[in-house]
This record gives structure tokens, C-alpha cells and sequence, in this order.
């Protein structure tokens, strides 16, 4: 049995990413495969699946089982939902978010890629680019998911041929360059042999570059690489007003999450909607001081000047304010069943702050098949499209593409309650 | 200004920072939440990050255990002291109260009242008011728990409809329901059971003492360690065995077993759980067992 110390000492964080393709193009044998050679299957699960494959009269082990998790997948043998899977590799911890594939569960992938940081989006290695590829890659690129790996997968059914990995290689830059994505990476692999998923195998030997966990390994967590401005949205403001500690008497404390940026113990931070500027006196977590805290720290913040500051309200630094805003325009994911309707105010929540909003005008809708602008009067569940909003009170937003949190906003309908739409900030117009 | 940043939080840290998030966002958006809290490890857990999230305020919620009345004595001693500690208010309901209240009936006498919690916490639910229960559960415990939201919303009947959730993006939840209708949030959700090990181990937070290895009667049945007590004595032609045993998870004795262990320090747990071969639940879950679907169906019926 190992010893604790076999924990290394380096941790690398955590990295969230997602998996794009359909069944057909080997995604949950992908995702079987990681979690299989990382040992994060365990035996028991393992069995169960086989079981489960046996009494559904399949051949074979059907590691798709591993993430369908309701019984209405299992029943209809197909995914519905975005499933989380995790492993470890004992330096970094990984969160998959497994969207399923078809053009009717866009809402799902736009969920799933709403909080990664890296996308792999399968090739058949037989068929080459389809109009799915085409729409996963956009979809990751519209929520802005800054690391896309293709992997083209099956190598295995074309003999390894280096000039078909090529070949697809060259088709996908053709199309990323239209669409302005930046970076993407390609690797040959076949996950059913496991061949450059965590071990290299021999049979690609023409492919120097690393294995998918390597790529893992050392794609940067969100936190390391974006520099942003300090954002910190307050959720909750905590005055004890304990009888028994009347040194507590005068606490306040800003409690929130760094959305971005950092702040350290003396920096002047500006309160927003009200404009007020004071001092950091303190940072604490838990009650207790740390000199500074960086982005995705949850602290709270204790200020020099008593000022007035509720939940909603943003604090930032006075040099890096963001425009107040009560016109958006913003590209739109419909995720009810029920159509938007330009009639009816939503409730719109943006970082810890809810406002009312109405749709002022949709300027075109985006057919994600073929990629291109189409007019259109409502939108229906799965669409995209490109609208403005008007605000009853005004936001304080970063544009989506340089802040992914602050740039990004639910609408909720109040009649249900429901989440009904997810809006991605384009461009900032002040009032 | 658009400085890189340089330092990176490690992934317990930023484990912990996520659920700081959500608690205080539970707390943001209902007007009256209560942590579910049975002395489990998950919970232990739940507890120092809600410290973490309010420190130096008072924990903005009561403590609800829904106690089966088929809980280890120390685990139920545990769960007191902490509460005392703490100076947090602990509602306790129990599966008892439901059944004299004719709320619950059992099949039979024997029949496990582990899924009978779920109307045991609906009832308290509702005399309370609670329209949000903070929960320790954890996607990689459940197939059908890998699917659910962070802050997942159950009808007025308590239910779950596992093909009719509300969309979750960003970390942007949304928490609003309508009077008689709740939030189960899980600021967990993201945890291993190694993680959370872990994070037991970094804040040394203590644990009730069944989770070490101890000597305990048991029968081995169907691959599991069936603990013999009071409640689930030995039958007439079952073997018993003392052996060494610790508890994976802390739940009602009539469906929770034992693994064999010499673990006993979380160090030794740590090294076993890293090691491991069979899933948390897959090795102490009798209830699990019974179909494919057994927690879907659980949670669909109201169970956290």
C-alpha cells in the first residue's frame, strides 16, 4: 500500500473541460478510456456496466453506459443531459462535462462549455469534418472556451495513415480561420486501442507531439493565464451585531468571489452602483486576515470608510470602473420550451445582480449548421441569435470575450421560475 | 492595469472557494435555508466551509438532521457536540415522529427507513418553511446524482424531474421558487471522495470514530460486511466474524456496511482511498443495490 507522501507536493489545480462528438464518434470510449487508464473507474462500476451491457444483449462493453445516468437514457440509449465525470491524475484534478452531441441539445453543450476551459472535439478519423464538428467548434468558440484540442479519432480504421490525420487537419484551419478561432491543437488517436490517450502506443509513431493527458497536463487552469481587471461582485454582507463580542459591533464585511484580478490589504477599490471609494482594511476568510487574494478566491472584504454597499452591488478598482449600461447587445442561447416573446419582461441576472429587462430587437438569429445570419421575429428553444436588451436599472459589464463572468448573464422568466436564456455580452454601450 | 496573475489556488483551494461561492449565494437568494447535517463526513465538510463562508457572523441557518432512528450512537453524539460547539441551532426530525403521524408506513417491520427519510424531511420542510436544503451530496457518489444541478429544484411535492431541470451556467444559479416548492443545493457537487479526505485531513477536522478502523461483528453477504447489532442481529445460520472495519459513509445501520480496514488515521484512510477498487456507495450501499435506478427513483419521491 502507498504512503500519503506519494501525494506530490505540485499541484496543478484544476482544469474543466468538455467532450464534443456524438457516440458514433467515440466520445464515451474517449471518456471511458481517460478515466479507465487514470484508474478513476473503479471495479465495481466496471461490472456494473458489464452486467448492464450483458442484459441489454450488447456484444460488447458499452462504456457509454458509464455516463448515461437516468433511466430514460439508459432506456432510450441516448444522452439528454450534460454528466460530469471526474478524475485525478495526482497533479492536476479534471472535471469532463459530457454534452450530449445532436443539434437538439445545443442548450446542453452551451451549459456544459459555459464553465470549461478547454474543449476536445472528436474527428471520425474515417469521416473527416461534418456540419457537427462545425457546430461544436463554433459553439465552443461563441461561450469562449480558450483551448480547442481536435482529436481525430479511429486512427485505428485507417490504417494510421499520417496523410488522413492531415488532410483533416488542414480542412479544420480552413474553416477555424473563417471563424476567427485562434488556437487549436490536433492529435491522432484511437480510443478504442487507447493509442495517445495516456499511453502513446506504437502504432502513430509518425506523431511527435504529446499524448491527450499530456495536453491536459499542461493546458493553463482559467486562473493562471486571463489577466483581468479586479471584479468582485458582493453576495452577501455579513454584520454579526453579536451582543456578547462588541468587537464585532462595527464588522462588516463584504462577502464575495474575485471574479477576476486581485486585491491586496490597502488598494483602493470604488463601490458601483453608488461611486464611493475606499481603502481595503482587511482581507479574511473565515473570520481570519490573508494579506491579498487572487482570482476565484471566495474572501471577505472589510473596508476603511463605512459606506453603504449591498448584495448586487459590484466593487472594483477606481482606474479599471466598468461603464454603467442600460442597453446590452448580446449574443443569446433560448433554452425553454417556451418561444421568447419581445413582449415580455425577463427577470436578467448578471454576476449577483438582477434587473428587468425586455428585448428591444433581435437582429439576426445564427444557423448553426451552415454558420451564417438569418433573420428572425422569436426564437425557439436551441436557437442563437443576436438581440439587444433594455434594462429597467443599469449593470456594470465587462464585454463576454474579455470577462467571461462579468460578461455573462441568465434570463429568467417569473412565472416559472425557469432559466430561460443565456447571454453572452457583445458590446458595452454606456448610458 | 491586466496584470497575469502568477499564483494559482490548488484544486482543494479552489474546491473550497467554489462551495464558499454557492453557500453564500444559497444565502443570497432564500429567504430561509437550512443545512442538512447527519455527522457524515460530507457533512463535517459542509460545516467548516459554511465557517469559512460566514465567519465571524453567526451561520445564517439551522442545522436539520432527518434521523432515522437507526443511526450509530456515536455518530449521533458527534453530531450534538458539533452543533454545541458551534453554537448553531439543530433541528432534529425523526422517521419515528412520521411513522406514529401515520406518514409513514413500513411494509413491515424490518423494511429499511432509509428511503422514508424523504417524507420525514418534506414534513419538516414544510413546518419550518425551508425554501432551500444545503446537502453533501456528491456527483461522483450516483449515476443519476452525476446529472443534477447545483441548486436543483424540487416541486411542492418535493419531487425531482431528472429530464426537466433548469438550465445551470456560469455560476450563475438560480435559486427562486414559489411558496411550498425548495432548493436542494450541493456545494459538493465537484468532490471526490478523495478530495473531500483530503480537505478533512488539510483542516483537521474531526470525525465521529466509526470512521476508523475497529473491531465490529459482521456477515459477509453478497460481497458486502452486514454489521451485526441490535437492529440487524445475526440470523440462525449466518456466520459472524470479528474483524477490523471502518465506515466508507455514515448512514441508517440497516443499509449502510462496513469495509475491512486497518485505517486508523486519516493519513492510513487517505492512502486506502487512494488505492481503492470499489466506489464509495458500491461497497456500503445496500440500497443502492436493488436496481439500476434506485437513487433516481429515491430522489424523484424527495430524497436530498
Amino acid at each position: 500500500m502507498s504512503s500519503p507522501h506519494a501525494f506530490p507536493q505540485i499541484d496543478h489545480g484544476l482544469l474543466r473541460f468538455l467532450t464534443c462528438g456524438s457516440v458514433d464518434d467515440g466520445k464515451s470510449t474517449l471518456i471511458g478510456r481517460l478515466l479507465y487508464d487514470t484508474k478513476a473507474i473503479l471495479a465495481d462500476t466496471l461490472s456494473a456496466i458489464e452486467t448492464s451491457s450483458q442484459r441489454r444483449g450488447l456484444s460488447e462493453m458499452d462504456l457509454s453506459l458509464l455516463t448515461d445516468g437516468l433511466q430514460a437514457e439508459r432506456e432510450q440509449g441516448i444522452t439528454i443531459d450534460v454528466a460530469y465525470r471526474y478524475f485525478s491524475t495526482g497533479t492536476r484534478k479534471y472535471i469532463i462535462a459530457d454534452a450530449p452531441g445532436h443539434e437538439q441539445y445545443t442548450r446542453n453543450m452551451v451549459t456544459a462549455a459555459s464553465t470549461a476551459n478547454l474543449a476536445i472535439i472528436l474527428v471520425d478519423a474515417r469521416k473527416g469534418m461534418l456540419t457537427q464538428t462545425r457546430r461544436h467548434s463554433y459553439l465552443a468558440h461563441l461561450v469562449g472556451i480558450p483551448h480547442l484540442v481536435v482529436a481525430v479519432n479511429k486512427m485505428d480504421l485507417v490504417d494510421h495513415d499520417q496523410g488522413v490525420f492531415e488532410r483533416i487537419r488542414d480542412d479544420y484551419l480552413y474553416f477555424a480561420a473563417r471563424l476567427g478561432i485562434g488556437e487549436v491543437r490536433f492529435i491522432p488517436i484511437s480510443a478504442l486501442h487507447g493509442d495517445n490517450i495516456v499511453a502513446r502506443g506504437a502504432r502513430l509513431d509518425w506523431y511527435r507531439g504529446p499524448t491527450l493527458l499530456e495536453m491536459l497536463e499542461t493546458a493553463p487552469a482559467a486562473h493562471t493565464e486571463v489577466a483581468e481587471n479586479f471584479r468582485f461582485p458582493v453576495q452577501y454582507v455579513c454584520r454579526p451585531r453579536d451582543s456578547a463580542n462588541p468587537g464585532l459591533h462595527d464588522y462588516r464585511g463584504f462577502m464575495g468571489r474575485l471574479e477576476s484580478g486581485e486585491i491586496a490589504v490597502g488598494d483602493a477599490v470604488q463601490a458601483l452602483p453608488s461611486g464611493r471609494i475606499s481603502r481595503v482594511k482587511e482581507i479574511q476568510i473565515g473570520g481570519l486576515g490573508i494579506p491579498s487574494a487572487i482570482h476565484e478566491q471566495s474572501v471577505a472584504l472589510l473596508l476603511e470608510d463605512e459606506i453603504d454597499i449591498s448584495r448586487g452591488d459590484l466593487l472594483v478598482k477606481p482606474d479599471e470602473a466598468p461603464e454603467a449600461v442600460k442597453t446590452i447587445d448580446a449574443c443569446v442561447c433560448w433554452l425553454s420550451e417556451t418561444p421568447l416573446s419581445t413582449a415580455r419582461t425577463y427577470l436578467l441576472r448578471h454576476t449577483t445582480r438582477k434587473v428587468k429587462a425586455k428585448v428591444g430587437r433581435i437582429h439576426h438569429r445564427l444557423d448553426v449548421n451552415r454558420l451564417e445570419r438569418e433573420p428572425a421575429e422569436q426564437l425557439q428553444m436551441n436557437d442563437i441569435a443576436h438581440l439587444s436588451l433594455k434594462l429597467a436599472q443599469p449593470i456594470f459589464p465587462d464585454a463576454y470575450a474579455d470577462n467571461r463572468a462579468t460578461g455573462a448573464f441568465i434570463l429568467i422568466d417569473e412565472s416559472t421560475n425557469d432559466t430561460v436564456g443565456a447571454g453572452m455580452i457583445a458590446t458595452v454601450e454606456s448610458v | 492595469m491586466n496584470r497575469l496573475n502568477t499564483r494559482t489556488l490548488t484544486h482543494l483551494d479552489w474546491l473550497e472557494a467554489d462551495a464558499i461561492h454557492i453557500l453564500r449565494e444559497v444565502v443570497g437568494q432564500c429567504a430561509n435555508p437550512a443545512l442538512l447535517f447527519s455527522g457524515g463526513k460530507d457533512s463535517v465538510c459542509l460545516l467548516r466551509l459554511a465557517e469559512k463562508a460566514f465567519r465571524p457572523g453567526p451561520l445564517p441557518f439551522p442545522l436539520l438532521h432527518i434521523d432515522t432512528g437507526h443511526n450509530y450512537p456515536e455518530v449521533i453524539d458527534f453530531r450534538d457536540r458539533r452543533a454545541a460547539e458551534l453554537d448553531a441551532r439543530l433541528v432534529v426530525r425523526s422517521v419515528e415522529d412520521s411513522m406514529a403521524r401515520g406518514s409513514v408506513v413500513l411494509k413491515h417491520p424490518s423494511e429499511s427507513r432509509n428511503k422514508h427519510q424523504s417524507v420525514t424531511l418534506l414534513e419538516a420542510i414544510e413546518e419550518f418553511g425551508f425554501d432551500a436544503c444545503i446537502g453533501g451530496a456528491r456527483r461522483d457518489e450516483e449515476k443519476s446524482r452525476a446529472k443534477e444541478r447545483i441548486m436543483s429544484f424540487r416541486d411542492a411535492f418535493g419531487g425531482w424531474d431528472p429530464k426537466n431541470q433548469r438550465p445551470e451556467l456560469w455560476s450563475l444559479y438560480n435559486a427562486r421558487v414559489h411558496q411550498g416548492e425548495n432548493i436542494r443545493a450541493f456545494p459538493i457537487s465537484d468532490w471526490t471522495e478523495l478530495d473531500v479526505w483530503q480537505y478533512i485531513q488539510r483542516e483537521g477536522l474531526a470525525l465521529p470514530p466509526i470512521y476508523f478502523a475497529h473491531p465490529r461483528p459482521v456477515v459477509r453477504t453478497k460481497g458486502l460486511l452486514r454489521p451485526v447489532t441490535p437492529l440487524t442481529p445475526a440470523l440462525a445460520d449466518d456466520q459472524v466474524e470479528e474483524i477490523r472495519v471502518r465506515f466508507r459513509t455514515v448512514g441508517d445501520i440497516t443499509c449502510t456496511a462496513p469495509v475491512e480496514s486497518e485505517a486508523d488515521s486519516i493519513d492510513a484512510i487517505l492512502a486506502e482511498t487512494a488505492v481503492t477498487t470499489l466506489s464509495e456507495r458500491g461497497a456500503t450501499r445496500m440500497d443502492d443495490q436493488t436496481s439500476e435506478s434506485s437513487m433516481e427513483e429515491r430522489k424523484r419521491a424527495g430524497y436530498f
